[in-house]
């Protein structure tokens, strides 16, 4: 944009140029479609993390000293350790042993484990705040444990937890990025190639952009979930 | 009916139940009462196996409930309890709440269910509130959806944890009404509680329990006409 440096400000012509902007109108299909990959790895990854994370709630509040055990030695680690350190450990060292690995699996997998950790600690708080007397009147008309489980905690347990199961999707989504590093083709990952090649810093706020209505559109999604199941 | 043969329980280094003998004989009305403490609820408890009992035996209709081998879930669908809370399910409907448990554990088909759902609030007077979530009910209200709940599963025993205390005091005759009719038809009752009142009128025993152990128990008119135990006595001076 000429006449800037008058006013001192050409350093932002870098970011104001005609070049600049365009950089993202010429690559949005391009991130769309990362956007696009992004969705689907974190779909998959949290599809996977739900399936773990209620086991892992159930296994910190069962009597079984084993599944106990397993499952807080599983939220420890994942929980314990960066999102980003447990994606290079998966990718490069445990998975290659396992499978031939490539970079969207490895993802998957490194995105589902740890949210499943989280998921699992959101659980089980989710089950221990229903109140215990639930459970004694579940119990008092004859129903065994799993029935109890079943017909009255987790569905009292399921709308508590919507709201931080809400946070962790988004935290998920937005953590799939660290994924670019292994060269998923995702949103961020997409961002990365078209700067190197550009270097106008446009494409970051056009990431950006692209992350927030994702995570907008989950919180409303959320939002309406909760509304729906409200009793009152 | 019920025969609790020297029970003991303890929690932690609190000594709660101290070798309690207790029956019940069928039809019943046998009211439970003592200072806070004394350990009423937890024999209430203890009978159908909401806590479990450091020793001694309960049984009931002359199966040991305390038996390793006891289906206790069999058991508990025989033993109606309400509590002190009402403990209805808040996510589900008035009616619902009901039916859940004969549905899901007996197996009844959902019409019939509801048909005796119906019948057990038109009982406790609440045939309108049967499609609205216990959180649009009144205490008395929620007490009453609890006692129907709890005599869905047409148990032999009724077991009631304080049912009225933590009422307002306008709503603990309604409860209490539900609770008196339900003895005229002949149910078998045991009741924790406080309401002097009901344990005379309709009780056809008083057990009166301190520090663990049953102190004193007899027809309402020699507990609370002509006590012969000093605890009792100075008990019953306090509250009535």
């Amino acid at each position: 944009m000429p006449g800037l440096e008058l006013f001192g400000l050409g350093f932002l012509d870098s970011i104001t140029s005609q070049y600049g902007y365009r950089v993202v109108t010429n690559n949005i299909g391009y991130f769309l479609g990362g956007a696009w990959y992004t969705v689907f790895i974190t779909a998959i990854s949290l599809a996977i993390g739900m399936v773990l994370g209620l086991f892992a709630g159930l296994g910190k509040l069962t009597s079984n000293k084993f599944l106990y055990y397993l499952s807080t030695a599983y939220i420890d680690f994942f929980r314990g350790t960066p999102l980003f350190v447990q994606i290079f450990l998966l990718y490069f060292g445990v998975l290659p042993m396992i499978y031939d690995n490539d970079p969207v699996s490895s993802a998957i997998i490194a995105l589902g484990l740890n949210s499943g950790a989280y998921i699992g600690e959101i659980v089980r708080a989710g089950i221990q705040a229903v109140d215990v007397g639930q459970m004694e009147a579940a119990r008092s008309l004859g129903m065994n444990h799993r029935q109890a489980m079943t017909y009255v905690i987790l569905p009292q347990a399921f709308k508590i937890v919507i709201p931080p199961l809400i946070n962790e999707f988004i935290a998920l989504l937005k953590d799939s990025s660290l994924v670019s590093a292994i060269s998923v083709a995702e949103l961020m990952h997409r961002g990365d190639l078209v700067f190197a090649n550009t270097y106008q810093a446009w494409v970051f706020g056009a990431v950006a952009v692209i992350y927030f209505i994702m995570t907008k559109t989950i919180s409303v999604i959320g939002d309406h979930v909760e509304r729906r199941l409200a009793t009152d | 009916m019920i025969r609790v043969v020297n029970l003991h329980k303890s929690f932690g280094h609190l000594h709660v139940l101290r070798g309690v003998n207790f029956s019940v004989a069928p039809s019943e009305v046998v009211c439970v009462i003592g200072p806070s403490g004394s350990g009423k609820s937890t024999l209430l408890r203890c009978i159908n196996q909401l806590e479990k009992a450091d020793s001694g035996h309960i049984y009931i209709d002359n199966e040991e409930l305390t038996h390793p081998k006891t289906d206790i879930n069999k058991i508990r669908q025989q033993v109606g309890m309400v509590f002190q809370l009402f403990n209805l399910f808040p996510h589900k409907t008035t009616l619902e709440n009901i039916t859940l448990a004969p549905i899901k554990i007996k197996g009844v088909d959902k019409a019939a269910a509801e048909e005796l759902a119906m019948e057990l609030l038109r009982k406790v007077g609440l045939t309108d509130k049967a499609h609205v979530y216990p959180n649009k009910l009144s205490g008395g209200q929620k007490q009453r959806v609890a006692i129907a709940r709890a005599l869905a599963m047409q148990p032999k025993v009724m077991l009631f944890d304080e049912p009225t205390s933590a009422l307002d005091p306008e709503m603990v005759g309604e409860v209490l009404a539900v609770m008196q009719d339900l003895a005229l038809e002949g149910m078998t009752m045991v009741v924790v509680t406080h309401e002097m009142g009901f344990a005379r009128e309709v009780g056809d025993r008083v057990v009166f329990m301190d520090e663990g152990v049953i102190m004193e128990e007899g027809t309402p008119e020699e507990i609370f006409n002509n006590p012969r135990n000093p605890r009792t006595r100075a008990f019953l001076s306090k509250v009535l």
